[in-house]
């Protein structure tokens, strides 16, 4: 795959304060890519270089193999759709779909049916005459991805387009928006802090924090094989223990000694070890590797969460079959459920 | 029901002195307006007004050009107030209004000193070995204080229209591809519309019919119709009927001009509900 959008040691400052620090990064063409992190990670200011609104201190943006970096945003072929939609409140739906369209001085007879066919991409047929203000947030939504969408951009950005709407709706959002990538066939490049919708909808995950790059990988990777505890905690719920490898595939933690799948570490070198609530295996406590008391069992739906006391550390265990708080139980953890990571990482 | 009752009750002294204070010297103006001297109907009034066809052109002249000078300065100034921050906002407003604290009267006297013959600006120029330049008594004189009095009347507004205008909504003009240009004219300058309609309003209005301004800057030679009127009234050609009659007329421009603008604003109100 060829690199569509290269950054290169982007370094973004505001108000004395360092956003960016020296981000480098290759996106791939035709893929979903979604940046995700907590607030004020720089996710949102990485996307505003990209499109041009900011331009870095240092660094450079390529597009294509070009330098882009100082192109100002309405010569670029990117498009953004905003967190806030950011419509135009005083053309209809169909002129706000159009506007691009006429920007490039096209005829009538060539707007007409894009337009159209863009609305009945996103689902607004025969919404055209509509003011912005007698549609919902959902529907905005989708005009503001029609709008960016009919100048067939190569990469798409989207700033936490979903963040307004409720669940429903951004579960049904999060489906189409895959749906459309794939069927215009462009780069998506998606910010977002929810690390569900990141997981559901991308090829490549960008984790970062504090103006840097954590880990880069596809959702199992992430989700799988997190490289740093922020990783670990921020993409899902995970117990983070720590342990001392011993040799190659044998950590200990937790007072014993576990078989896994990790090696190349030095001897005796201090790790921490990554077990998701959910590879826990509940067993009788004669037979568990480890035994915990459960402190506390919340019905989550699909599972219980349960809160065990195991060695003095409190573990989070997600589990199909509910124990009782007070009980004593086994657990077991298969070797590939355990995850090392170097402690120098944190 | 007695929500609807009280406050019906609660519109009455509103309603009284709509009629005492508004209807009532209306129609007096319209009376006067319609009678000679003698108290007996007639047109004459009206149908005379044609002679003071110049002196209508003047003022509508001149107070268009200065809305339109308003308006030219104040955009920018109102575009660059809305997108500062909040408590620049609020200091830089104080600016644009302290002006308006000062005496009308006193800042317009100021300008005469400094257009005079003698005045400051030629005395300046006259370091220089250029001028004296004849300033005072000109009909730029004239639009020079009608710009300087009324420009805060443009520049309010526009900067309300503008503040309601989100950064983002710009930004997505840019991103489909419109340079500063078109930002300006597809979204700035729609977006901006109702402010524009009150804007041009609040100065058209006021500088059409000024005679303060014209006496003091324009001299004898730039008489507008609030000067012509006021000599009906005040002046030497003491006659209440030709003066009502012209303020009539006055009125029925400036309501034309009123609907004008504020059909503006509908087109625009029509988007939002």
């Amino acid at each position: 795959m060829n690199e569509i959008v290269s950054l290169k040691d982007i370094v973004v400052d505001f108000d004395g304060e360092r956003i960016l620090d020296g981000l480098s990064l290759d996106i791939h063409d035709k893929e979903f890519v979604t940046f995700l992190g907590p607030s004020g990670c720089g996710k949102t200011t990485t996307l505003r270089v990209i499109a041009g609104f900011l331009t870095p201190k240092s660094g450079s943006v390529l597009f294509d193999g070009k330098d882009i970096t100082a192109l100002p945003p309405y010569k670029r072929q990117v498009n953004t759709v905003f967190q806030k939609y950011a419509l135009f409140p005083h053309l209809n739906v169909y002129e706000n779909v159009a506007f691009g369209l006429r920007l490039k001085k096209l005829p009538e007879e060539t707007i007409r049916p894009k337009v159209q066919e863009m609305l009945e991409t996103v689902g607004l047929k025969g919404f055209e005459r509509r003011s912005i203000n007698q549609l919902s947030g959902g529907q905005q939504q989708r005009v503001a991805i029609a709008r960016s969408l009919v100048n067939q951009p190569r990469v798409l950005l989207l700033d936490e387009p979903l963040g307004a709407l409720d669940l429903k709706l951004r579960k049904e959002m999060q489906l189409e928006l895959k749906r459309l990538q794939r069927e215009m066939n462009i780069t998506f490049v998606y910010v977002t802090h929810d690390q569900e919708e990141a997981l559901t909808m991308s090829d490549t995950v960008v984790v970062m924090n504090k103006g840097n790059i954590q880990q880069i990988g596809s959702p199992q990777d992430i989700y799988n094989e997190p490289c740093n505890a922020f990783v670990a905690r921020f993409i899902g719920d995970s117990n983070i223990v720590d342990g001392i490898m011993e040799k190659d595939f044998l950590v200990s933690f937790a007072g014993r000694e576990f078989t896994c799948v990790d090696r190349g570490f030095k001897p005796r070198e201090p790790v921490q070890v990554v077990i998701r609530p959910e590879d826990v295996a509940i067993v009788p406590p004669s037979v568990g590797m480890l035994t915990g008391l459960v402190r506390e069992v919340i019905f989550k739906g699909v599972h219980f969460e349960m809160h065990v006391d195991v060695e003095g550390k409190e573990w989070l265990i997600h589990s199909t079959q509910a124990s009782q708080p007070g009980e004593l139980i086994g657990m077991n953890i298969g070797p590939d459920e355990i995850h090392i990571m170097s402690r120098e990482e944190v | 029901m007695f929500r609807s009752k009280a406050s019906r009750w609660a519109a009455a002294p509103y309603l009284v002195w709509m009629c005492v204070f508004i209807v009532v010297p209306l129609a007096i103006v319209v009376w006067y307006a319609l009678t000679d001297a003698s108290g007996a109907f007639t047109l004459t009034n009206l149908t005379g007004i044609g002679r003071y066809a110049s002196v209508f052109g003047r003022s509508l002249l001149l107070a268009a050009i200065a809305t339109v000078i308003c308006l030219v300065l104040a955009f920018p100034v109102g575009y660059s107030l809305s997108r500062l921050r909040a408590n620049k906002q609020h200091i830089m407003l104080m600016l644009v209004m302290l002006p308006m604290w000062m005496n009308f009267l006193l800042r317009t006297y100021s300008w005469m000193t400094l257009l005079e013959k003698n005045g400051l600006i030629n005395k300046f120029f006259g370091l220089f070995g250029i001028g004296p330049f004849n300033m005072i008594n000109t009909s730029g004189a004239v639009v020079l204080g009608m710009v300087y009095n009324y420009l805060p009347y443009m520049i309010l507004p526009l900067y309300t229209a503008m503040t309601k205008i989100d950064n983002s909504v710009i930004e997505a003009a840019q991103d489909l591809g419109a340079n500063t240009f078109q930002v300006l004219v597809r979204v700035l300058i729609p977006m901006a519309k109702p402010g524009i309609g009150t804007g041009i309003t609040m100065v058209f209005v006021p500088a059409v019919s000024t005679f303060i301004i014209s006496r003091m800057l324009g001299g004898g030679s730039n008489l507008l119709i609030g000067d012509l009127i006021e000599l009906q009234f005040l002046g030497n050609s003491y006659n209440l009927n030709l003066g009502s009659a012209m303020s009539l007329v006055l009125m029925v421009i400036v309501l034309l001009c009123m609907s004008f603008t504020s059909s503006f604003d509908e087109e625009e109100m029509e988007g939002v509900m």
